[in-house]
């Protein structure tokens, strides 16, 4: 139980976070309830989905600032590809924005082990790249989104056999995250790719000298995070009904999220449950302050400041940590 | 013949391996011959003048990224900061006067380097995200200001007019004062002791600890010049743009990362310097110059322009690590 905690202590602190957070939601505005709930759930899942992708490719130590880019293609591709198609046809096409979106982060993952460039060089070129590729396949915001997609991210979850009271509370849309969770990540935590993953992140050097294939494994986590990328983006389309060519503000909040979410920047340390945590943990902010009726501008200014209050107190803690 | 050729290969590699400028320059000299097949008669004296004149905010902005790069860092906030000194500045001076909006504006963008410094310096916050994070709270932070503002109206002095967009003999005033500016930067990068605790601290911050170099005070000193240099920037970039707004420098952000990583400064530390990265700020104004003749939709100069960033660095890689 001990090590349990102190294992997790920064997942654990940010969980209470939460939970005194939604508390001082309920205070603040006392008929916040499901539909809060929900909309909550909606606002953060773009946001929890390209957190979820950034993470991997941090743990694996590398990062990809063309992660919002790669959002918005998927969102584009889905969105146009879906207009007027069935419902057959459209749940086709989500396979194919999907294995789209592990292409991309393959072919970004590629470029970085094949030319040698730093991560940050090649991703902040594919930036550019993916934002060009999403412009040229929808120069304006457009497209259609089938209504059981969109249904699938709206109000509380129904199950058989449960008493709808309890489900209620519930969002579908925080379902549809922890179900993308478990069905990509878990799987790949428990494999040996996962514990590669780890591996090249803390050290590839002597990853290699244990025989584990850096540029391989590189790739991959590449491939992973462009299939979140691919998720957020499907999610942007759900939430809003079309696709969006300009990405979103999701880069700076992921690496946020992420940070905050105990993941080190230069990898191998930290799971996936904190950033997803963080994500929730810094819309709640917003939505608190919005409720206040605080001016929006504010309110960016004072979640800038968590963010970086947050990273600074962990320096500090990482710091003493390496001196005792 | 191969056996004739092979040494002279390596020679040539060598050469480039030990003076990074010339293959840059020869990309530069590349770039325009191709510019002048596509388009006769471009390139003219004007023509010069007017690129010069565009890269000189980028070139200093990529001053910022260049000089924390050698040291293993990144200034994300620099573009927030060249727009926040601007805006602050132009609103500032109807009220106040130029001098004393000019000293504000400069004292704000002092302070975004100080917080900066702070945090990276003595909290030890990785940088990409310490700047990420300032520039966010800065960029609230001047979008609060900006209401209270509103009805004041801007002034732009003549001064900053005639430094960002002047000419004399055909030749840009902005050179009166980056020629100093960049002079002083190079000297500096190599004759003073500041500028090789950066090189120092770049390429093996423990070996520099052990050695007795206070590495939090060079990282501060350092985050603070960049935020006056990012100052700086913005108050030549108003003179060059003529209309204050909110998003002013931002899209000079990527670019003067990709300014300096082209250059041949190396994202980790320790390698490069200030004179590539101008001739790596001309190339991308050059670029930029091409993607626009070309009358590409906006997608596909995006697409061009990652994927020219990306060969470069490559190349330039591989051409200087054989050596």
């Amino acid at each position: 139980m001990k090590r349990f905690v102190s294992n997790n202590g920064w997942t654990i602190g940010l969980a209470c976070l939460l939970g005194l957070l939604l508390i001082a939601t309920k205070l603040i505005q006392p008929d916040f309830g499901v539909s809060g709930l929900d909309s909550l759930g909606r606002a953060a899942l773009p946001f929890a989905l390209a957190t979820l992708g950034m993470a991997v490719v941090v743990i694996a130590g590398g990062i990809d600032l063309s992660l919002a880019s790669m959002m918005a293609v998927s969102s584009v591709t889905a969105a146009t590809l879906m207009q007027g198609a069935s419902d057959g046809q459209s749940a086709m096409v989500l396979v194919f924005v999907l294995a789209l979106g592990a292409a991309m982060g393959a072919v970004n993952g590629a470029l970085v082990v094949v030319t040698r460039v730093p991560d940050i060089v090649v991703t902040l070129s594919m930036l550019f790249v993916w934002q060009g590729v999403a412009l040229l396949i929808l120069n304006a915001p457009g497209g259609a989104a089938p209504a059981w997609l969109r249904a699938l991210s709206v109000g509380g979850l129904t199950l058989p056999f449960v008493p709808e009271a309890l489900t209620v509370w519930l969002p579908k849309s925080v379902v549809f995250l922890f179900v993308c969770l478990a069905v990509i990540w878990l799987p790949i935590r428990r494999s040996k790719l996962g514990l590669m993953f780890y591996a090249i992140g803390s050290d590839a050097l002597a990853a290699f000298r244990s025989g584990v294939p850096v540029g391989r494994t590189k790739i991959a986590s590449y491939a992973v995070t462009g299939l979140f990328a691919a998720l957020g983006g499907i999610a942007v389309t759900m939430s809003t009904g079309i696709g969006e060519p300009i990405p979103g503000p999701y880069l700076l909040a992921a690496v946020a999220a992420v940070v905050l979410g105990g993941v080190v920047l230069g990898g191998g340390r930290g799971g996936l449950l904190g950033p997803v945590l963080a994500v929730f943990v810094l819309r709640l902010v917003r939505m608190d302050l919005t409720l206040m009726s605080v001016d929006p501008n504010v309110t960016t200014i004072v979640e800038g400041s968590i963010m970086v209050v947050v990273v600074m107190f962990g320096g500090v803690v990482a710091m003493r940590g390496r001196r005792t | 013949m191969s056996i004739v050729q092979a040494p002279t290969m390596a020679r040539v590699t060598r050469l480039m391996a030990e003076n990074p400028l010339i293959p840059l320059i020869l990309l530069l000299a590349g770039l325009v011959l191709v510019l002048q097949i596509m388009q006769p008669g471009i390139v003219s004296v004007f023509w010069v003048g007017n690129t010069i004149k565009v890269a000189i905010p980028l070139a200093m902005l990529a001053a910022c990224q260049t000089l924390t790069m050698l040291t293993g860092g990144i200034d994300l906030s620099a573009g927030t900061v060249a727009t926040i000194t601007a805006f602050v500045m132009a609103t500032l001076a109807p009220l106040l006067g130029v001098p004393e909006a000019v000293l504000i504006a400069l004292c704000c963008a002092l302070l975004a380097g100080i917080i900066n410094g702070f945090g990276i310096a003595i909290c030890r916050v990785h940088p990409l995200i310490m700047s990420l994070g300032t520039g966010l709270i800065a960029n609230g932070c001047l979008l609060v200001y900006q209401r209270y503002v509103i009805a004041t109206g801007t002034l732009i002095p003549d001064t900053l007019v005639w430094l960002g967009t002047g000419r004399t003999y055909g030749i840009p005033n902005g050179l009166v004062l980056f020629i100093p500016f960049a002079a002083l930067i190079i000297w500096s990068q190599k004759r003073t002791g500041f500028g090789r605790l950066l090189y120092a601290v770049g390429s093996n911050e423990q070996a520099a600890r052990l050695s007795g170099v206070r590495s939090w005070q060079v990282l501060m000193a350092l985050y603070t010049l960049s935020g006056l240099i990012a100052g700086l920037t913005g108050l030549i970039l108003i003179g060059l743009v003529k209309t204050p707004s909110l998003s002013l420098a931002l899209r000079l952000d990527l670019p003067s990362v990709a300014a300096a990583v082209v250059g041949g400064t190396s994202i980790f530390g320790g390698r490069g310097g200030y004179g590539g990265t101008i001739v790596g700020a001309l190339i991308l104004t050059v670029l930029t110059t091409m993607l626009t003749l070309l009358h590409m939709p906006e997608g596909a100069r995006g697409i061009l322009f990652g994927a020219i960033i990306l060969t470069v660095t490559a190349l330039y890689i591989r051409l200087t690590e054989k050596g």
